[in-house]
């Protein structure tokens, strides 16, 4: 195994006629790395990932997966990646040996090989005195699990997971984050796309795609910290949408966003107090219920970096 | 080669479980050769006859009674004059009317040619030249028989038809029937398998591996053809138990014939596969591409002679149309593969110009 990042990617940029899907996109991915990818749908996550796995040539730049080039040895990469999407692609009339064994057949796997890793599959799925169950009668969360082991079966170094947790259960999204665990603990980088920012507060590091440009990249508590100077402030109210209203207008307050029934509010500075903003929604006569200080989630990262994204666009 | 074997064993266990895919290749074809080899019968048997004997002498009877001796005719009334003719014709009553005028039996004795008129129903054309058919072989049997001496030719015409002597349309269409079915099922087939992978995802699932697209598709097009090449025998099976078709060739021949006209055929559909995303659009641009061409432009029912010199050029794309001519060549005529050779290679020609052309488009993909 060579030295060097798990993923480097260099200036990637991918046009579709003359629509920019990725433009200009670097970072690199650390060996072990459990590694974010966070953007709404179309920012151009699916196209860089299509791009890392050799399946769609980029327009400009480059991207290398363990040392080895995507553009001139595509083979060489799909031989040293799994990949699992939200679709869970198992074939769903064949039994889940059968599934095992058509995908180590794929990866051309002997026979002695393709037995240890049918094991493996199994029991990482937790499947074990299930193996002739048609793969159409598991439920979402033993589906998206085999669907992994099947990934796993040629022991890639490396493992692209497309919003992996896609229409599952709670508890089964728990179980599968403690396999990307167990995964990134044995030496395997992981790349996982997804909409869940809870999921992505999981990760080692995260990167915020938007309109197909790098908007942000860093560790959570990095990419937090661009509220250092802006203390974020959570207000409860009986009417939230009249207290919005009202937090827009002040000066002191940057932006607000909902959050459910609750309102963040982002101020200008450190040294604003709560108590001056409570003053002024009393003074308007809005009822507040609770009002405090609160740590940024991750989705104020994101609602933040896109929101600045999207205006310097504007500008520009 | 694990990889295309894994694909194929793949593919295999589906289609075992994947009652739609069986009841398609298997059941589909046969039915569609009972349905359309009983309704496509272009034979007519017991056409309502009417007769004006103006003649009314022992030759003319008797050429009355070679109609309905022939089972083509069933005599149901005679005539006196013309004006009954039209009211005949007009109520539907009757489908022909044979016209002998006076002096038939003397121009037979004489040995010069004695005409008859026959009038026949026109408004189904296909119908009114069959019958038309079966006059001329009625007349040419009956001029035998009245024919005092052996080489004087009485009634005009002597038809004889070479490799269908009872003139059944069956054997005629029969071998377009197979070739109409096969590559329904084939092109079918293929298009919605692959069509169905893209749906479910699988798809990308496999562009994801090291495998490469002639690897999968091999795996993918081995199961079909060796199911559709028995599906087609089957019906070729079929069409000789229920329709007395002959087997005047070698089976190895056939084979081969077959064989190649279906590589062509699942080409097509792994074409179709290619352009299509959902598998109704596959459905539906498979049926198109393989019924209306091989239905209309082989010359499985309309002669290609006959057709417009624009559709005549078209014809020439059309496999079906080379297949047919190769498969009554050897189930009908015997021929072996030197004296269809030139249809054998415009079949390989066209497999080789759809599999270029899909291995191009799933490239493209990829760019």
């Amino acid at each position: 195994m060579s030295a060097g990042p798990a993923i480097r990617v260099e200036h990637l940029t991918r046009k579709f006629g003359r629509f920019t899907a990725v433009d200009d996109v670097s970072f690199d991915v650390g060996r072990g790395e459990v590694f974010g990818f966070l953007g709404a749908n179309g920012a151009g996550k699916s196209t860089t990932i299509r791009m890392l796995c050799g399946l769609l040539t980029p327009t400009s730049g480059r991207a290398a997966i363990d040392g080895i080039d995507v553009g001139s040895d595509p083979e060489g990469v799909k031989r040293r990646i799994g990949y699992m999407s939200q679709r869970f692609s198992l074939y769903e009339l064949l039994t889940v040996d059968q599934n095992i064994r058509f995908y180590g057949g794929l990866y051309g796997l002997e026979h002695a090989r393709l037995e240890d890793r049918r094991r493996f599959a199994l029991e990482m799925a937790g499947l074990n005195g299930r193996e002739n169950e048609l793969a159409r009668n598991l439920s979402g969360g033993w589906k998206q699990r085999l669907a992994l082991g099947c990934a796993m079966l040629h022991e890639p170094p490396l493992v692209f997971l497309d919003e992996p947790t896609g229409g599952v259960d709670p508890v089964s999204r728990r179980d599968f984050w403690r396999l990307i665990d167990d995964l990134s603990r044995r030496g395997t980088t992981v790349l996982v796309t997804t909409h869940y920012l809870d999921e992505a507060e999981r990760c080692d590091r995260v990167a915020i795609i938007h309109a197909g440009r790098l908007a942000a990249i860093g560790t959570t508590a990095e990419l937090k910290a661009r509220f250092a100077d802006r203390p974020i402030l959570e207000v409860r109210s009986p009417d939230p949408v009249a207290a919005m209203a009202k937090l827009d207008s002040l000066p002191t307050v940057e932006k607000t966003s909902l959050f459910g029934t609750t309102v963040h509010a982002v101020l200008r500075q450190r040294t604003i107090t709560p108590e001056e903003i409570t003053a002024a929604l009393v003074g308007a006569g809005i009822q507040v219920t609770s009002l405090s200080v609160v740590t940024p989630s991750l989705e104020d990262v994101f609602l933040d970096v896109v929101d600045r994204a999207s205006s310097k666009g504007a500008a520009a | 080669m694990i990889r295309a074997l894994a694909v194929a064993l793949k593919e295999l266990r589906q289609i075992r479980r994947d009652r739609r895919s069986v009841l398609i290749m298997l059941f589909l074809p046969a039915f569609f050769l009972f349905l359309y080899g009983y309704a496509l019968n272009f034979d007519i048997r017991h056409v309502a006859l009417a007769v004006q004997d103006r003649d009314d002498s022992v030759d003319s009877r008797e050429l009355v009674a070679a109609f309905t001796r022939s089972t083509y005719f069933d005599l149901v009334d005679t005539v006196r004059s013309e004006a009954d003719i039209e009211d005949l014709m007009n109520r539907g009553h009757v489908r022909a009317v044979l016209v002998i005028p006076e002096g038939f039996s003397r121009e037979v004795q004489q040995g010069t040619v004695a005409e008859v008129q026959i009038i026949l129903n026109g408004d189904n054309a296909n119908t009114a030249t069959t019958v038309l058919g079966y006059t001329n072989a009625v007349l040419g049997q009956v001029a035998v028989t009245l024919g005092r001496r052996p080489d004087v030719r009485l009634i005009g015409v002597e038809p004889r038809i070479w490799y269908n002597p009872e003139l059944r349309s069956t054997l005629f269409l029969v071998p377009g029937l197979i070739a109409y079915i096969s590559m329904i099922t084939a092109v079918v087939s293929t298009a919605l398998s692959i069509v169905r992978e893209k749906e479910n995802g699988t798809m990308e699932q496999v562009r994801m591996a090291p495998i490469s697209t002639s690897a999968f598709i091999i795996g993918k097009t081995l199961p079909y053809l060796v199911l559709s090449q028995v599906s087609a025998l089957l019906v070729i099976i079929a069409s000789m138990w229920l329709f007395d078709l002959p087997m005047n060739g070698s089976w190895l021949d056939l084979s081969i014939v077959l064989a190649v006209f279906l590589v062509g055929a699942l080409g097509t559909g792994l074409l179709v596969s290619t352009v299509a995303e959902t598998q109704q659009v596959a459905f539906q641009a498979a049926m198109l591409l393989a019924f209306l061409p091989t239905f209309m432009l082989s010359g499985f029912i309309f002669p290609i002679a006959s057709m417009p010199i624009g559709l005549q050029y078209i014809t020439t794309v059309v496999p079906a149309r080379y297949f047919l001519i190769a498969l009554r060549g050897v189930v009908l005529k015997g021929l072996d593969l030197a004296a269809i050779w030139a249809d054998l290679a415009a079949l390989v020609a066209y497999a080789f110009a759809v599999l270029a052309l899909s291995a191009l488009r799933l490239a493209r993909k990829t760019g």
